[in-house]
This record gives C-alpha cells, structure tokens and sequence, in this order.
C-alpha cells in the first residue's frame, strides 16, 4: 500500500531525530494539555529512540486549578438564582467531594459553553439570574475572556461575573528549571499559547537556564518538526528559540490580543495545584472591572482545601512522575473514577495515557516505582481514605 | 492547550464572522485580529480569531492532512 | 387566531377525547390488518424462534436535522432487531406525553412512524398513549418492541467474532450525535451535517443473503460510537480488533464539527451505521452488497480481528502509529482547553 506523503515525511524525521540523538539521553517537557493530547493520539512516542524522553509538565489549566477554587464554582452552581457557565472540561473536574455534574444532576444550573460569549448572551437573556463564567485557562483563553468582560462593561450587565483562573505559562516553565527537580534539556512550547505571546517570553528562559524552546504546531508533522529542531539544539549545544509553527506564530505574537488583556486584567501570584504558589504567574481583574469579579460579589473566602490523599497529580504536574508509573494508574484512578484532574481532564496527562498510552502489549509490568511511593492502592484502601477525609 | 482550528473566512459583519472549518460553520469574534479580510485563514478559539494565518502554509498543511486521511484501504 | 392545540390531560384519560385523538392521530400508523381493531392485543401468525427487542427513546430536541423521535423509534428497534440476522415483522409503539406538548409535534412524530415503518417493511400492530402532568415529563418520550424471524442460524452475535475475520462498516461515523448537538443550539455551530437515522433491515438484508453463516457480528454503533461497539465485541469474543484509521469513511462536516469541539468521532452516537463482522472468505462479496445498497454506499473495510490480548481495541493512526481505543467514559463533553 503506497504511503501518504504526509507519513513518509514523520518517518523520514524520526529517522533524522534518532539520528541526531544518538549517543546523548535528552529529556524534554511540553507544557500543553493539548500537546499531551496530540502525542497520545498520534503515538509520537512510539516515533522517538529510547535515549529521548518527552515528559508532560502542568499544561492543563483545568488541572492546576487549586480544588479550593472548584470548590467555589460548586459553592455558586448551588446557589438558586445562579447559573454557572463553563468550558465542558470543567464539567466533572472532582472538588473536595463532588463534580458540577453532580450538582446538575440535582438541579444545579449548569450550561456548557464554547465560547465566554454564550455566557454573556446567558446573562443579557436572564436578567434576573446571576451568570458566572468559570474563567480557566492559558493566555490562549485570556483575551476571548477580557473582550467578554470588556463587552459587559459595554453594555453594562450587571448580572455577569467571571470566576477569575487564568494563569500565565512561562512562569511555571521557569519553576520547573529553577527547581532542580526534573532535568529537562528544553521545552516544546505551546503553539496556541504563542500565537498571543510571541516568542519573546522564552528567551529568559533558554538564556538563564540554556534551554532550548521551541514553538510547535498540533499535528504529527508539527509535533515531530518541533522535537527533531530540539534534538538538534541540544546536540549541537545550542538554546535558542525557535518558531515551528510559523503559519500560525509571528514572533511579536499577537499586541492587540495582549492589549486586550492588559486593560482588563493585571499580573497577580497564583496558587497552582502541584506547584504551590507562583509569583506573577496568574491574572486578576483591575480594580475597573471589579463589579465583575465573582470572588467579591459572591464574598468567597478562601480555602485550604487539598487533594485525594492517593493522588500524585503534583508529581505528574511537576514532570517527575509519569502517568503510567502512578501507583493509582489504572487501578484506584481511571477515568470512571478519577482521583484528580490529571484523569478526569481529557487534557489531563493521565487522561491521555489512559486513552492513548496504556501499553499495546499488556497490563503495566511492576517495575521500580519512584521513592517514597508504594505499590498500588486497593480498593480497601482509597475507601478508607476517602472515608476518613484525609487530605494533604 | 488549546483546541484550536485553521479556519476560512466566509463572511464578516461588524465584529463578527462566519467562518468554516471543513463542512462546518460557525461564527468567530474579531476583536483580537480587526485586519481580518474574507477569504483569510484565521485560527479560531472559543469564539474568536486569534490570529491570521499565513495562507499558503495552512493550505500546505491542510493539503498533507486530506491526502493523508483518503489514502487507505486494507 | 386561536393557540395552538396541545395535548391535554383529558387525552389520556380513557373518554371520548382520548378516543378521537387515537383515531385521529395515532390509528393511522398501525396495520391495517393487524394494529386497527381496538382490541387488547393482536394475534400474530408466527415462525418457530422469535427475535425480539425493545427501546425507550428520550432524544432532546424532538425534532433535529434529519429525523425526529418517531424516526428514530422505529428504527433504533428495527436495527436492534436486524442485527441479530433478522427481518423484522411486527412494532409496538408506547408513548408517554407531557400535557402541554403541541399536537403538531405529535403529528409530526406519527406521520415518521409511519413513513419509516412502511420503508423498513414493519407492521405497528400494538400501541399504548399515556398523558403525564405537565413537569413529570419533556415533551414526548417514546417506547417501542421490535418482533422478527431470523434470516440466519445460528444467529450473529458479538460473542462469535473470531481471529482473522474482517471489518465492514456501511458509512461515516458521527453524523447523529453531531446533528443532535448543533440542533440543541447550544453551541451556536452551524454544520450541514444531518442524523444518519435509518432503518437498515433492506442493508441486513443483503449482507446475510452475500455472506450467510460467514456473518458472525452484527453490531450498531449507536450511544458510545464506535468505540463502545468495537470493544463490546473484542471484550465479549475475547479477542483483538485493529482498524485503519485511514481506511474509515469520512464526512467533511462531521470532522470540521468535531475538530471545533473537540471531540473524537469514534464517540459520537450513529443511528444508520452497521459494524459487519464477517470470515475473511465473504468479505468481498458482503461488501460489493453493501456497497449496492442505499445506505452502504461508502462501505469499507476498516479493520480485522485478532487474537489478542483480549477485549483490546486498537487503531493505526494516519501517521502509521498505534492507539489504544477506550470506550468513552460519561457523557460526550466539547472541549476548550
């Protein structure tokens, strides 16, 4: 059968990759939900030489969101006069004991949206409800959220809120390095998410910690173009930044969108779940848009809620565990049943190796589990866990 | 993230524009990229264009894609 | 002008008004031999073994590019039936309705059992009309059984696919559950795609009459997709199922419509799509059969049986690599992020 142009070229890269690698053990991170989901569905591993690793870090904005803050969103879904408005991945993220999902299930108002625009429709629809839009993302979502309340103002709603997550990536990328915790001889940067920054906010980190970035696309092809320019760099002791997706990504990124963003929300320190807390590394509404923030309307105190005690989503996040090595993996955790978000979150690390990942040849054979770490939970035990509300 | 799409311009009014993305339609918001002309590639993400694309490459990409997808047959 | 008429308590109370709606609005659908006599249930000449199934259909909204509930009714019932090897005979229809619900839709609902009945070759020879307090319901929901004959012995089942056999699925995935999605507005997506809802009896058909006791699986991929399909065969058969993921048919819009949502199109619902399971050695004939026939133009080949492990299900991707098929967990959800 003759072979797609498409496929001779992922073959003729991965051959160029192992190539180039040859001799040397790389490590590298992407920091992208969605580049999580694109490895798994294409099985890009299964491409790449054994002495190249390519790790999942904290890309999902749904699976850093603190539970504390899930647990607020459920707190306003319980209200009767609140309708809560939400990206479908949010839908059965766990909280401290329930899901949105389970709140709906009992008459809870929750609407799925695409867009943060629906939402404000929602609201100018039901003037006599209060809509609140869980705002969860990476700068890609930022500035479909900042026209949104930009809008509101406009037309002055004064029924509509936003619950206020948004987090900025690069400060977590440079977390990562300065930790020491994982080595990584570079980052596959997240496409979308750089089609608003540009490339300039990878620099610091390629020149503080010499490692190269580079910018990728979502398809196979891209996704292999973006490794191979990093096998490249690294064989070839250089740490630049590159653009690989250069259809979609300018390197000055795009202003307007930045502007954007800029009049209605201020850098702020954020709490990432698995990261602790981040300086500069979220988005908080100014003091103009204050009317639209949920956290002050709503008057929600903050919480100190933690996760399940058999989850080791913070590890995955942080890039030092993988999925499949989680003693939970596929056993107390699976996505009928997720402990945290890595599983429940379709962009979830964890999620997309269950999918995609789990090995073709059989169960996961009991090799060395990292230290400090036990076999797998039984059933038993994350019954009791759960039942003793234990958290960390 | 993100689910985002390669999207071509069909129609704009005002703020707004009808897109598509192989045989589906939608509508994108275009605060984010007010130079978008009809006929454009735009990526699009909940609801808006985020930015315009450099056409000859995403009909390249689109290209290797289709024929990818149609060659097959056991 | 005078509101529109809606169905009101008082229809489903046993008196004259529940009289004249049945002979108005429902009678007309039934068998004229058998279904219109008023009597409390129809004898039915029979032929040693019986197929049977039954199904509730609850689909919101009622009405959605290409079909509605009554479309759908008869044959989501009709394919279950056929999917044993069958040719379905005889329907029974049940319908539970919301007071309040508008007569018009209860029109429009009939006349498709009706027209879908009489293109599927099936009798309504009983039925049952209840009306509920407004709140107790949404809108309409229906029930229907489906009674048949079998066309094969021993009868396709998921249990009997075996190592070596081959794939055959009549069409592009998705097009239902897509349509359903973009009628409920909610997601302000306009797409072109219409609900592949068909009765596929006249495909069964000729799928048994080109492969006979080579047909080992029938199987429709309808809640779940075709991921819940595949992997409810290779768990209960106890065996491995590979398909090409270049192979499979495709629908522009519902791949445009999927990539915005991001959705896989392995999950999404089909309500005229058969997964043929067939030994290797009348794999080309059930295809040129299928693919003669109304609803099998773009059959393919789309994947084989293995020995394992199994109750696995994987997929060579277009890139040459391999993916495990899980199926979906929970309801279908669009993702941003």
């Amino acid at each position: 059968m003759a072979q797609s142009e498409l496929r001779q070229q992922i073959e003729r890269i991965a051959r160029d990759l192992t190539k180039k690698a040859a001799g040397q053990s790389m490590r590298f991170m992407e920091v992208c939900g969605t580049h999580s989901h694109a490895v798994g569905r294409y099985g890009i591993r299964q491409l790449l030489p054994e002495n190249v690793a390519l790790l999942s870090g904290p890309g999902c904005p749904v699976c850093v969101t603190p539970t504390g803050e899930i647990d607020w969103a459920l707190e306003l879904a319980a209200r009767e006069d609140t309708v809560v408005t939400t990206f479908g991945d949010m839908l059965r993220v766990p909280g401290s004991k329930e899901n949105l999902a389970d709140l709906r299930a009992r008459g809870a108002q929750v609407q799925i949206v695409y867009s943060p625009m629906q939402a404000l429709e929602t609201a100018a629809k039901h003037p006599g409800k209060q809509v609140v839009f869980i705002a969860v993302g990476f700068e890609t979502t930022t500035p479909p959220v900042a026209v949104t309340v930009r809008t509101a103002a406009e037309r002055g709603l004064e029924n509509f809120t936003i619950l206020a997550s948004n987090k900025l990536i690069p400060p977590a990328m440079k977390l990562l390095l300065a930790s020491g915790e994982v080595q990584l001889n570079g980052f596959l940067c997240p496409g979308h998410v750089s089609t608003i920054i540009g490339m300039h906010p990878y620099q610091e980190i390629a020149d503080e910690f010499h490692a190269p970035c580079v910018i990728a696309g979502f398809e196979a092809l891209d996704v292999m173009k973006g490794l191979y320019a990093l096998v490249a760099q690294v064989a070839e002791g250089r740490a630049d930044v590159e653009n690989e997706y250069s259809r979609t990504v300018r390197p000055e990124g795009n202003p307007a969108a930045r502007a954007v963003v800029d009049e209605v929300f201020e850098v702020a320190d954020a709490t990432w779940r698995g990261l602790g807390l981040l300086p500069g590394s979220g988005l908080a509404l100014r003091e103009r848009y204050a009317a639209f923030d949920a956290v002050k309307r709503f008057n929600l105190q903050p919480s100190n809620a933690g996760e399940h005690p058999l989850c080791h989503c913070g590890e995955v996040l942080r890039g030092v565990l993988r999925s499949v090595d989680c003693p939970a993996f596929d056993h107390a955790c699976n996505p009928e049943h997720p402990l945290g978000p890595c599983m429940v979150s379709s962009e979830g690390a964890c999620a997309a190796a269950y999918r995609y990942e789990r090995p073709l040849a059989g169960p996961i054979p009991d090799t060395g589990m990292p230290e400090g770490i036990g076999g797998p939970p039984t059933a038993e035990e994350v019954a009791a866990a759960e039942e003793a509300g234990e958290t960390l | 993230m993100c689910v985002a799409v390669p999207a071509k311009v069909l129609e704009i009014e005002g703020t707004r524009a009808l897109v598509t993305v192989g045989g589906a339609k939608l509508h994108a918001q275009l605060e984010l990229v007010p130079e978008t002309k009809v006929g454009d590639y735009v990526l699009v993400h909940a609801g808006f264009a985020l930015q315009v694309m450099n056409e000859a490459e995403a009909e390249e990409t689109l290209a290797l894609l289709e024929e990818a997808r149609q060659l097959g047959s056991i | 002008m005078s509101p529109e008429p809606v169905i009101k308590l008082a229809h489903g109370g046993g008196g004259v008004q529940m009289q004249r709606l049945i002979e108005q609005e429902l009678l007309p659908a039934c068998d004229v031999e058998h279904g219109r006599g008023g009597e409390d249930a129809a004898v039915l000449p029979g032929n040693g073994q019986i197929v049977v199934s039954t199904d509730t259909f609850v689909i919101r909204p009622a009405v959605f590019p290409g079909g509605d509930l009554g479309k759908i009714a008869v044959c989501g019932t009709v394919n279950d039936v056929a999917m044993r090897g069958a040719k379905p005979h005889y329907l029974t229809l049940g319908l539970i309705v919301e007071e309040g619900t508008p007569l018009s839709l209860l029109r429009t609902v009939m006349t498709s059992v009706r027209e879908t009945c009489a293109e599927a070759g099936v009798a309504l020879v009983a039925g049952d009309f209840k009306v509920v307090e407004r709140g107790s319901g949404d809108g309409i929901f229906a029930n229907t059984t489906g009674v048949g004959f079998p066309l094969l012995d021993p009868a396709p089942s998921i249990h009997r696919a075996a190592p070596g056999d081959v794939v055959l699925l009549n069409g592009p995935l998705g097009q239902h559950g897509l349509a359903v999605l973009a009628a409920r507005g909610d997601l302000e997506l306009m797409m072109t795609v219409e609900s592949d809802c068909a009765p596929l009896s006249g495909l069964v058909a000729e799928i048994v009459a080109a492969g006979g006791a080579g047909v080992h699986v029938l199987h429709d991929p309808t809640r779940g997709g075709m991921s819940a399909a595949l992997n409810e065969i290779a768990g209960a058969a106890g065996v491995s199922i590979e398909i090409e993921e270049t192979s499979l048919p495709r629908d522009l819009g519902v791949e445009g419509g999927c990539e915005v949502l991001g959705l896989d199109p392995l999950q999404v619902a089909n309500e005229g799509k058969v997964v043929a399971i067939v030994a290797p050695e009348v794999a080309e004939t059930v295809l040129a059969a299928m693919r003669g026939h109304r609803y099998g133009g773009d059959s393919a080949v789309v994947g084989t049986v293995g020995a394992g492990p199994a109750g696995r299900v994987t997929m060579r991707t277009i890139v040459g690599t391999r993916r495990i098929i899980d199926p979906p967990s929970g309801e279908l959800l669009p993702r941003i992020c």
